[in-house]
């Protein structure tokens, strides 16, 4: 047994106005100092006061939240009472927003320790909107929050189905601000999704399409949303392929690139986006080198060569590298400015990482300690998988 | 030869079996924490084995006849084609957990943060020949 979970997801030019359709009392905001600093807060209270809705803010989500974060952001929440959760910004401020949402439901439940598996009753105090300002996390459709453990220096990745946000709003207008290398990493992040979530064990008849048409989404249009800020036709086809990609992967699991991701970031502290995109065709290679994969199959569907397995990996892995180039994204841990001597210092603590990382048990082919250890390193120095 | 799934001699060569696995011992080098295996018969009968688990190590495995003999801190339990699967390795026993062919109780994000650990457990599972009831 398997559940698709979706938010009513509105979009396109002016979704914001749908706000004033919610029916409610109070609005608890959950963002970062930057949305109230670009007025982005004030859009969206001024459509909240329209439906009759006070609201308050809480404006303290860094980047990476921590649980502690999180708490903070909860007892607040708690003081106010809200009936309506705001999540408003990129991952970190929505993910926030999804915990402390849980918090505020449910005060005994232990923030570090979210899963499927347990029933947490939301929803009897409040529901939750997302609000994304970046084109790439996806949180406005998943049921994942990644949060980060500072106490051990590292990122838990969870969920509950019940964490699906009720209303996703993904006006393009509120990424037009966003700088080219923002617009690089988080569209990286939504090629990862996409491919990840077509290829993990997870994968599924429903989230396939979704998976496939963000990945053919991202191609076309992230060079152009990267070239041209202004450029609202790609602005708006990427603002919705995450929240496409974000449907498809949560509803079949991220796999090994987001282990492995989300250790570098942990270690390095590396933009989610830039790490993920900057593993996954290091991970292509080392998944396909193991024999039946998908990737042939999302090949054909940009029409690149794949007449087999292999050549559908292999040129998957060359369009995402020349995608890469063309987006002056990094190719190799190198690259970001890690040294070399702090990287295999911190080897160690990376495969650590990415071995208590759930989503590394849902890619098609395993990576052992030794793989891992492999890959880290074809990965930091940008040579091919061979193995 | 193979043994009995669930049996007294399952038990024992499953100890075994982890106790001689280096990756077991190393992944879950810190964990604590015992275990019921339940086994859903399809006469509505069920098979339990208790595993203590600790540091790497199992110390005790036996078949359970009285659930009251011990309280462990986790329960899997599951139909027989579920415990097959994850033994045969066509199904992950997280993916086993999250898609509900397996159902834990107890602390799911302790068993969460050892995933390596869970994988090993499984893989010494699966050098145990086995034999499953029809």
């Amino acid at each position: 047994m398997w559940i698709f979970s979706s938010p009513r997801i509105v979009f396109g030019e002016d979704a914001l106005n749908y706000l004033e359709e919610l029916r409610g009392r109070r609005a608890f905001f959950v963002t970062d100092a930057n949305m109230v600093r670009l007025g982005f807060v004030e859009r969206v209270q001024k459509h909240l006061r329209a439906a009759g809705l006070e609201s308050a803010v809480f404006a303290d989500v860094e980047p990476e939240p921590s649980l502690q974060t999180v708490r903070r952001a909860a007892e607040q929440m708690a003081q106010y009472q809200p009936d309506w959760v705001i999540g408003l910004g990129g991952g970190s401020a929505m993910d926030a927003a999804k915990a402390a949402w849980l918090l505020y439901e449910c005060p005994t439940a232990d923030p570090a320790a979210i899963n499927p598996m347990e029933t947490y009753g939301l929803r009897q105090k409040a529901r939750l909107v997302a609000i994304p300002t970046t084109s790439g996390t996806g949180s406005e459709t998943t049921w994942a929050t990644v949060l980060t453990d500072t106490d051990i220096g590292m990122k838990l990745s969870m969920g509950t189905h019940e964490l699906t946000p009720d209303l996703a709003i993904v006006d393009p207008s509120l990424v037009t601000s966003m700088p080219p290398r923002i617009t690089a990493d988080t569209g990286m992040d939504v090629l990862t999704h996409a491919v990840e979530g077509y290829t993990s064990t997870m994968h599924n008849d429903f989230s396939d399409g979704l998976c496939l048409k963000a990945t053919a989404l991202v191609f076309q249009y992230l060079p152009r949303a990267y070239a041209n800020g202004q450029d609202m036709e790609a602005r708006e086809h990427m603002h919705n392929a995450a929240s496409i990609a974000g449907l498809g992967f949560g509803n079949s699991m991220a796999a090994l690139a987001h282990a492995m991701g989300h250790s570098l970031g942990a270690v390095f502290h590396v933009p989610h986006g830039r790490s993920v995109g900057l593993f996954l065709p290091y991970v292509i290679e080392f998944t396909a080198n193991g024999g039946g994969t998908r990737y042939a199959d999302i090949a054909k569907f940009l029409d690149l060569p794949a007449e087999d397995e292999a050549q559908g990996a292999a040129s998957l892995v060359a369009a995402i590298r020349d995608l890469q180039r063309r987006i002056d994204f990094a190719t190799s841990v190198q690259q970001l400015g890690v040294d070399r001597e702090d990287f295999e210092a911190a080897l160690p603590k990376l495969i650590a990482n990415a071995e208590a990382d759930n989503q590394l048990f849902f890619n098609a082919r395993f990576a052992n300690s030794e793989d891992l250890a492999k890959l880290f390193m074809c990965a930091y120095e940008g040579r091919s998988v061979d193995f | 030869m193979a043994i009995p799934f669930m049996s007294e001699e399952w038990a024992v060569a499953l100890k075994d079996a982890i106790n001689t696995n280096d990756a077991y011992r190393e992944a879950a080098a810190t964990w604590e924490g015992d275990f019921y295996f339940i086994a859903e018969l399809g006469d509505g009968s069920t098979k339990t084995i208790y595993l203590d688990l600790w540091h790497g190590e199992c110390r005790d495995a036996f078949v359970v006849n009285d659930a009251s003999v011990k309280t462990p801190e986790f329960e899997v339990s599951g139909k027989i084609p579920a415990w097959k699967k994850v033994l045969a390795k066509q199904v992950d026993p997280i993916q086993a957990l999250i898609t509900r062919q397996l159902k834990l109780k107890g602390n799911m994000a302790k068993v969460l943060r050892a995933v390596k650990a869970a994988q090993e457990l499984v893989n010494s599972a699966t050098k145990v020949p086995t034999e499953f009831p029809e």
